[in-house]
């Protein structure tokens, strides 16, 4: 069984057709991109995977259950239990402390615990601006916190959209890292990007195209191997070879 | 950490880290809770505060002579029956004609000490006589024999039984006075003069008897009627009668007017709810992107109610204490301006504040916490 399957997803405003019969497997421990233009229906179905809207027409299987029928107070405790989520902007609370901004998604999902939530920002490399405040970060860090977030409670899926967006290099290549130690650990992640270069670190890449699966294509060459400690350019060869 | 220990971390970093926001909100609980709390501290100090003015609205018991003569001994003794802390002043009065300018004109004796006391409300140009041959004269008085303060007045009395002989003897009693003021109360006061008693004395010769005695009282009617039988019961020749007047008036008017801080307090109390519901609407809206991230990261409802109820009821405890100070502060100058008198410190208030003031945050703030959870938290992950 996938542990996520879209089952002839329709999403529809109005007249518009966000998501038109949209059908997709995401199997346990994948990394797969999601690409496509502008208004293609990209965040409209990380939200409808992520638990946060429903589609208008279709079945969406995540761990076997079909979410789209459910209530939006249990849609609140899937999303919690099983999805961690990382934004375009860095979305944090702005008046808590970084370390406080990761126990906050421990504190909705059982207790919150200091001591692992600073692991997690040692895990991002933030280890030592847990006192600052968002005001305080850089941008990177900023989304390097969202991503010890996301990762606080060992989360099935990591849904990210547009992680690296609105990131300089150096940034996104230290998110692209994380990325690659998640998925070394076993997590499930999609991931939205216009970016190419993050989009085929993946092992598939799906491309959007007015709310239909247009495309997709398989890294044939994803060995799933690539440490970050191995530096950017092995990396970069490997995947171009 | 306990759960608990984070939400607390969370509502007073709320509050604290962003204090310039929350300052807003603060302010107008605190301003509610000033308002509030001081015209409670008045409501309850209308009738002290009331009863003093109603004091100075002069006497609320009289004694008369009942069949025999009542002399001044009688009087205080009579008015040693009245506790002395309830008793605000005894003015005794005795009447007598004299002659001024060959004009008769009615002289009273009196205590011009205790006047002050019984009729508060006299307005004097000038002063009250301080020692012997000065004399107090009524408006009427001054200008029908165009005199004024600073003026010497001769006075004259004819002694009882004293039969002028011819037409050049002079029987008559006589004193200089200076005029230290007069008397202007729109009553028939203003048609008489005002001496010690001493003086009158002397200028009758005899320590004749006192014909009314005005007394103020602090009591309501049945102490005052109580007070007035014991002292008909006596034995002495004085006959207590109470001032129906404005012992009545006393209490409608204080009624009314307690009413009346009582419907500006609900005002009040309904204006702040509406200011309180107003600021937390304005502080959700601006934290809808906040609230939608919470329910992203898995918040329920609840939890975000719980947290922004948290959130209001600090800031209205905070509000409260601050409010029970400066209420107090507020009800404080109100006394001194209005009633010209302090006020009673009421301990009792400050919880009573603090709590009210928790109470009507958390609960105007109820509907605009409960809209926030209506945030949509794909709108969020939208990036908008
Ligand atoms: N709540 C809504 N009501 C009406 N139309 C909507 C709503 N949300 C999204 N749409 C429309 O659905 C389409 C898909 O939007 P979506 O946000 O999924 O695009 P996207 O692929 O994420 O684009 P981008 O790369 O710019 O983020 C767009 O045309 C958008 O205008
Ligand atoms: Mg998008």
């Amino acid at each position: 069984m996938s542990l996520l399957e879209l089952r002839n997803i329709y999403k529809i405003y109005g007249e518009l057709h966000a998501l038109d019969d949209v059908s997709l497997k995401v199997e346990k421990g994948e990394w797969v991109s999601i690409m496509g233009p502008s208004g293609s229906g990209k965040s409209t179905m990380m939200n409808i995977i992520g638990c946060m809207d429903k589609p208008s027409k279709g079945e969406v299987l995540l761990d076997g259950v079909d979410i789209s029928k459910e209530s939006s107070r249990n849609l609140t405790t899937i999303r919690r239990d099983k999805i961690g989520l990382i934004f375009q902007q860095f979305h944090l609370v702005n008046y808590l402390t970084a370390v406080e901004n990761v126990m906050l998604a421990q504190y909705y999902h059982s207790i919150p615990d200091e001591k692992e939530a600073l692991e997690a920002l040692d895990r991002v490399g933030l280890a030592d601006r847990a006192k600052h405040l968002p005001s305080q970060l850089s941008g990177g860090e900023q989304q390097r916190v969202c991503v010890a977030r996301a990762l606080i409670n060992y989360p099935e899926i990591i849904l990210a959209d547009e992680p690296t967006g609105n990131l300089d290099e150096a940034n996104e290549e230290i998110v692209v890292d994380l990325f690659h130690k998640l998925h070394n650990e076993g997590t499930t992640l999609i991931v939205v990007t216009h970016d190419p270069e993050v989009a085929e670190v993946a092992q598939r890449t799906l491309v959007l195209r007015s709310g239909r699966l247009a495309k997709e294509i398989v890294n044939k060459n994803f060995t799933g191997k690539i440490h970050f400690d191995e530096g950017d350019a092995f990396r970069k060869e490997e995947i171009h070879e | 950490m306990k759960k608990r220990q984070m939400y607390l971390r969370m509502i007073t970093a709320s509050l604290m880290r962003r204090r310039s926001r929350m300052l807003v909100a603060l302010l107008s609980i605190a301003i509610g809770a000033t308002i509030l709390s001081g015209l409670v501290t008045i409501y309850y100090d209308v009738p002290r505060q009331m009863g003093a003015q109603f004091r100075n609205y002069g006497a609320n018991m009289i004694f008369t002579a009942s069949d025999e003569e009542m002399s001044l001994d009688d009087v205080h003794q009579s008015a040693n029956m009245i506790p002395s802390d309830d008793l605000i002043g005894m003015t005794p009065y005795r009447y007598e004609n004299i002659r001024i300018r060959e004009r008769p004109i009615v002289v009273a004796g009196t205590d011009m000490e205790s006047i002050k006391l019984t009729s508060p409300y006299w307005r004097i140009q000038g002063d009250y006589p301080a020692t012997s041959e000065q004399i107090l004269i009524g408006a009427n008085v001054a200008e029908s024999f165009r005199l004024k303060v600073g003026d010497m007045l001769t006075v004259s009395y004819t002694p009882e039984g004293a039969v002028a002989t011819d037409e050049e003897t002079v029987l008559d009693n006589m004193i200089d006075f200076e005029i230290t003021g007069i008397l202007d109360t729109g009553g028939s006061e203003e048609d008489y003069v005002y001496v010690s008693l001493e003086d009158l004395e002397t200028l009758t010769e005899n320590k004749g008897s006192i014909d009314v005695a005005e007394l103020s009282v602090q009591a309501n009617s049945d102490e005052l009627a109580g007070y007035a039988d014991k002292i008909n019961d006596s034995g002495l020749p004085v006959l207590a009668k109470l001032v129906k007047r404005v012992t009545a008036s006393e209490t409608t008017v204080l009624s009314k007017l307690q009413a009346l801080v009582l419907l500006v307090t609900v005002v009040v109390l309904a204006l702040t709810m509406i200011c309180v519901a107003t600021t937390m609407t304005a502080v959700v809206a601006e934290r809808r992107k906040e609230i939608g991230l919470r329910k992203a990261i898995g918040a329920s409802d609840s939890s975000i109610i719980k947290e922004f109820i948290g959130e209001s009821m600090l800031l209205g405890g905070l509000g409260g204490i601050f409010g029970s100070v400066l209420g107090f502060i507020f009800a404080q100058q109100v006394s001194i301006h209005v009633f010209s008198s302090s006020i009673t410190f009421q301990p009792l208030l400050i919880p009573i504040t603090i709590l009210v003031s928790v109470l009507v945050t958390g609960l105007s703030s109820l509907m605009p916490i409960r809209s926030a959870t209506e945030v949509d938290p794909a709108l969020v992950l939208k990036g908008e």
